[in-house]
């Protein structure tokens, strides 16, 4: 059986433990590369990362990219979206075509 | 384009004859199969985007209403009525084979709790405000479940195409040109020496046919 984890600041991740999920508030960016390391070790098979904690941690992400667990997906925190989600599709895009594309859609 | 430093014989000729049909070959499988993963890949993503855009409007609105449950209530209350989840999700995992790329398909399970009881504290203590954004966000659970399977696939497929296309453009630009130069140039050696042989049985012939005249004068 796999598990659901959600990282991010304390407030932007706390209600996700009352639907299950596993909620890993952080605080320090060192701690949080530990962190992302040692759940996709640990049978994590979805991480969702605050789009604020994302934005620092764009190498252990891409670390992770191209293999086919864990999925780590970006979402908004409590400040509001900043683009990086739809960044990260955006690079997929230009990756896979070779010019970014999505605005046409 | 360069000539490969192979030997100028028949046999080699052939070899690379049998060669370039394969790479003909592969190179046209690979094509179909790029062409085949773009589209399949162009679909995903744009399905992606619209989800995406739905989610993150969707978690906005659920940020907004701790929000408001914060500002009612204290830190401490609201964080002992969400320290005992009665809700576990627990995820299955299976693979889906889209064009010999493994894309994850995720499945969950939120146990047996119907959906009026996912409130993991009693409703005397905590405001009203709490219990609309957990419920919010238990709506939104499945379309996030949905994002993570959809972007983990259209990072996935986006590798295997750069992969592909990379194979692709080696085989068109690189190894199909280098192979029909150098067959060219075997044709030609090989031509060369043909013509060279002839010249010179020729040429025998002649010394030959004068010392014959010769003798016999």
């Amino acid at each position: 059986m796999f598990k659901i984890g959600i990282m991010g600041e304390r407030d932007s991740v706390l209600g996700f433990k009352a639907v299950g999920l596993s909620v890993f508030p952080v605080e320090q960016m060192e701690e949080a590369e530990k962190t992302i390391d040692r759940l996709a070790k640990d049978d994590f098979a979805v991480i969702y990362i605050t789009e604020q904690l994302a934005q620092n941690l764009k190498e252990v992400i891409e670390k992770y990219k191209d293999s086919s667990l864990p999925a780590i997906i970006p979402i908004p925190g409590n400040s509001g979206s900043k683009g990086i989600g739809m960044q990260v599709l955006k690079d997929a895009v230009e990756r896979a075509v070779g010019a970014n594309i999505l605005e046409a859609f | 384009m360069a000539v490969m430093r192979v030997n100028p014989t028949r046999m080699e000729l052939t070899r690379l004859k049998k060669r370039l049909k394969v790479a003909r070959r592969g190179h046209k499988l690979l094509k179909d199969k790029r062409d085949e993963l773009m589209k399949k890949f162009l679909e995903l993503v744009r399905k992606n985007k619209e989800l995406r855009e739905k989610v993150e409007e969707l978690i906005m609105q659920v940020h907004e209403n701790f929000l408001v449950a914060r500002a009612v209530m204290s830190h401490e209350a609201l964080e002992e009525a969400l320290m005992l989840p009665k809700m576990s999700v627990a995820l299955r995992v299976s693979t889906e084979n889209v064009m010999s790329v493994d894309v994850p398909v995720f499945e969950f399970d939120t146990g047996d709790n119907d959906i009026k009881d996912i409130y993991s504290y009693g409703f005397s203590n905590t405001s009203g405000e709490l219990d609309s954004a957990v419920s919010a966000l238990y709506d939104v659970l499945p379309y996030l479940l949905d994002l993570a399977r959809m972007e983990k696939s259209a990072q996935l497929l986006a590798e295997e195409i750069e992969k592909t296309r990379r194979r692709v453009n080696a085989l068109e630009h690189v190894l199909i040109p280098r192979l029909t130069e150098t067959i060219k140039y075997i044709t030609m050696k090989l031509d060369e020496n043909e013509r060279g042989n002839l010249t010179r049985l020729m040429k025998v012939k002649d010394m030959m046919l004068e010392e014959a005249r010769k003798g016999v004068n």
